[in-house]
């Protein structure tokens, strides 16, 4: 559970109480009542006021490939740990209830977010005690296939996110295989109200945009990324770059970003670990070790968006209308 | 153009050892076996597989011809000490020599071939024997350029060195302790006396590397390295090479007939279902 703190912020009172004991009667008594009516209000006002602070953990997991019940069994074994170690949101990594390498395989290990598909019921189950993001694949309706995050809260489906960009190219060839989403939303939790993208969503600019323009006050972002590219430096190229970028959302948006990424191998693909969260001023609050297995946890000041934006007022000052009005523009060249 | 060859050898390491590590033992083995030439490339896959495995879980196999270097011999066993593992000495001349007395005058590339094919052969029965996987000693700059001999020396269950270039691997080979005398000495095949790679190649790897970074891994075009410096006739030469031996990177190719053909729509990868 979240632990609670009161902000103290216009609670001192003296001088006025100093007024009122030098008045007389029925004035001083409806004073005094008004008084302690707009104390207890602000009392209340205070509470809405919390200073949250919540532990958020990355699950940096290798996976089973094709293997979703060796894959559960996992996610429910360290969602347990969660609960004893105190944990609020426990972020699982892309397709990780499946690997990611699925191929053929994406039909035979689909399934449906809800209470009566027979993996979710346990994660939902799981999650009355810790809330999750998992990831896996989602079969719609009509049997398209989706890459999916799934933010699961005291049994229940918070918001399902499907993958909005489906690399293919290089060593990628998610398009065969995956329906592109066609929704980016933020979504109101108990803690607050976050976002969630998987891994090439955020290699482009805009997902993360709308949804700090939608209120997402923190980004869940989870990956399977092969990790590539060699030279002098002690990690690799990739590692660089996905820390880059989402020291730079943290920053620009003056949000939290939490990053959770794999470890392990799919033939000779290595998934390079390294999960990640930044605070609102780009700090970086923890890091979970390159390559390995590993649950990595920090605490969350929520409260720090407070100080953060009330330093650099990038939201406030941000003019959506006129990205609207020139991309309006723009598209209809 | 920037052209950086160098890397992290712990980096590399690292990725490598874990990369053994998982690829055998997720399919249920724990044990690997190795040619070892006496080379930089095979002693760089040899040292890993031990950090991997454990020295007792590799088999060091060393198969000398007559023709052989004594010191590639010597330099195999010297890894062999070094490492602590169990190994095995099968002389192939008497698998080898009765196919290449039927035919008097073969070419020295036939019976360097048919030696890589022998080796292969050993490999493969002491992986059964010893109930390890044949790891691969290819390195980038030969899968590239097509210099290994086809179910030869390119024949392996999992390689770990095959996407870095022989100076890379050389790099490598100094972060694991690998002797100075063993990366130094030209690189060589062995399969006729005096036989050198770049002898044979005409070109030396420092050289051929540069190139190949630039056309395969930065995506050079061929007349932007000719302008970056390279003679035309090099670029030439190598990128047609390049071209002429895809056949030996990909599996052969089937006819297809039906609706669903390997090779072309029933892709899985190698690690399903583990």
């Amino acid at each position: 559970m979240p632990k609670l703190g009161i902000s103290w912020e216009g609670m001192d009172e003296k001088p006025k109480m100093t007024a009122i004991t030098a008045m007389a009667g029925n004035q001083r008594r409806i004073l005094l009542l008004s008084f302690m009516v707009s104390s207890i209000i602000k009392f209340v006002q205070s509470f809405l006021l919390l200073i949250m602070k919540i532990n958020l953990a990355l699950a940096q997991i290798n996976t089973t490939l094709g293997k979703v019940q060796i894959n559960l069994d996992k996610h429910l074994t360290i969602a347990k740990q969660a609960v004893q170690d105190g944990v609020d949101i426990l972020v699982f990594p892309e397709l990780s209830l499946t690997g990611y390498v699925l191929q053929d395989l994406v039909p035979a290990v689909s399934c449906r977010a809800n209470i009566n598909d027979p993996i979710f019921k346990y994660l939902l189950d799981a999650s009355r005690s810790v809330d999750m993001v998992v990831g896996f694949v989602d079969e719609d309706t009509r049997h398209r296939f989706y890459v999916a995050s799934a933010y699961l809260s005291q049994g229940k489906v918070a918001h399902v996110h499907h993958k909005l960009y489906l690399p293919t190219y290089g060593l990628f060839d998610e398009g065969r295989f995956y329906a592109p989403g066609n929704s980016v939303r933020a979504f109101d939790t108990r803690f607050g109200r976050f976002g969630m993208l998987i891994c090439e969503d955020f290699w482009h600019a805009s997902p993360p945009y709308l949804l700090w323009q939608d209120g997402a006050d923190m980004l869940l972002l989870s990956s399977a990324a092969p990790g590539r590219g060699l030279n002098n430096e002690p990690k690799l190229e990739t590692s660089t770059w996905v820390e880059l970028i989402n020291k730079a959302y943290a920053s620009l948006f003056t949000t939290f970003v939490a990053h959770a990424n794999r470890s392990g191998f799919e033939d000779g693909l290595n998934f390079m670990g390294g999960s990640t969260i930044f605070d609102p001023n780009g700090k970086l609050l923890c890091q979970a070790p390159y390559f390995e297995e590993s649950v990595t946890k920090a605490e969350i000041d929520l409260n720090q968006l407070n100080r953060t934006r009330a330093r650099l007022p990038l939201l406030r000052d941000e003019r959506p209308e006129l990205v609207l009005h020139e991309l309006a523009r723009i598209l209809n060249k | 153009m920037e052209i950086n060859l160098s890397i992290d050898p712990e980096l590399v390491r690292k990725i490598l050892k874990e990369f053994i590590h998982s690829e055998i033992t997720r399919v249920g083995f724990s044990r690997a076996v190795i040619n070892l030439s006496g080379g930089v490339d095979s002693a760089v896959s040899f040292a890993l597989s031990v950090e991997a495995l454990g020295p007792e879980n590799v088999l060091a196999i060393r198969c000398p011809y007559k023709t052989s270097s004594p010191d590639s011999l010597e330099h195999a066993q010297v890894l062999i000490d070094q490492f602590g593992c169990p190994s095995v000495t099968i002389p192939i001349s008497e698998m080898v020599d009765p196919l290449i007395v039927l035919e008097p005058g073969m070419s020295e590339i036939r019976k360097g071939n048919i030696m890589a094919r022998a080796r292969m052969i050993v490999a493969y029965d002491q992986s059964e024997a010893f109930k390890g996987l044949v790891l691969g000693t290819g390195n980038k700059t030969e899968i590239l350029l097509g210099y290994t001999t086809l179910y030869g020396d390119s024949a392996c269950a999992l390689n770990p060195i095959g996407d870095l270039y022989k100076t890379q691997v050389r790099q490598l080979a100094r972060g694991l302790g690998i002797p100075d005398a063993i990366i130094a000495k030209p690189p060589s095949a062995d399969l006729w006396t005096g036989q050198t790679d770049e002898g044979e190649l005409g070109f030396t790897y420092a050289e051929v590397d540069k190139l190949l970074y630039l056309l395969v891994d930065q995506r050079y075009r061929p007349e932007e390295c000719v302008e970056a410096g390279f003679s035309g006739n090099f670029v030439r030469l190598v990128f047609e090479r390049v071209r002429r031996n895809q056949f030996k990177r990909v599996l052969p190719p089937v006819a297809k007939l039906s609706s669903r053909t390997v090779g072309y729509d029933f892709l899985y990868l190698r690690d399903w279902g583990t």
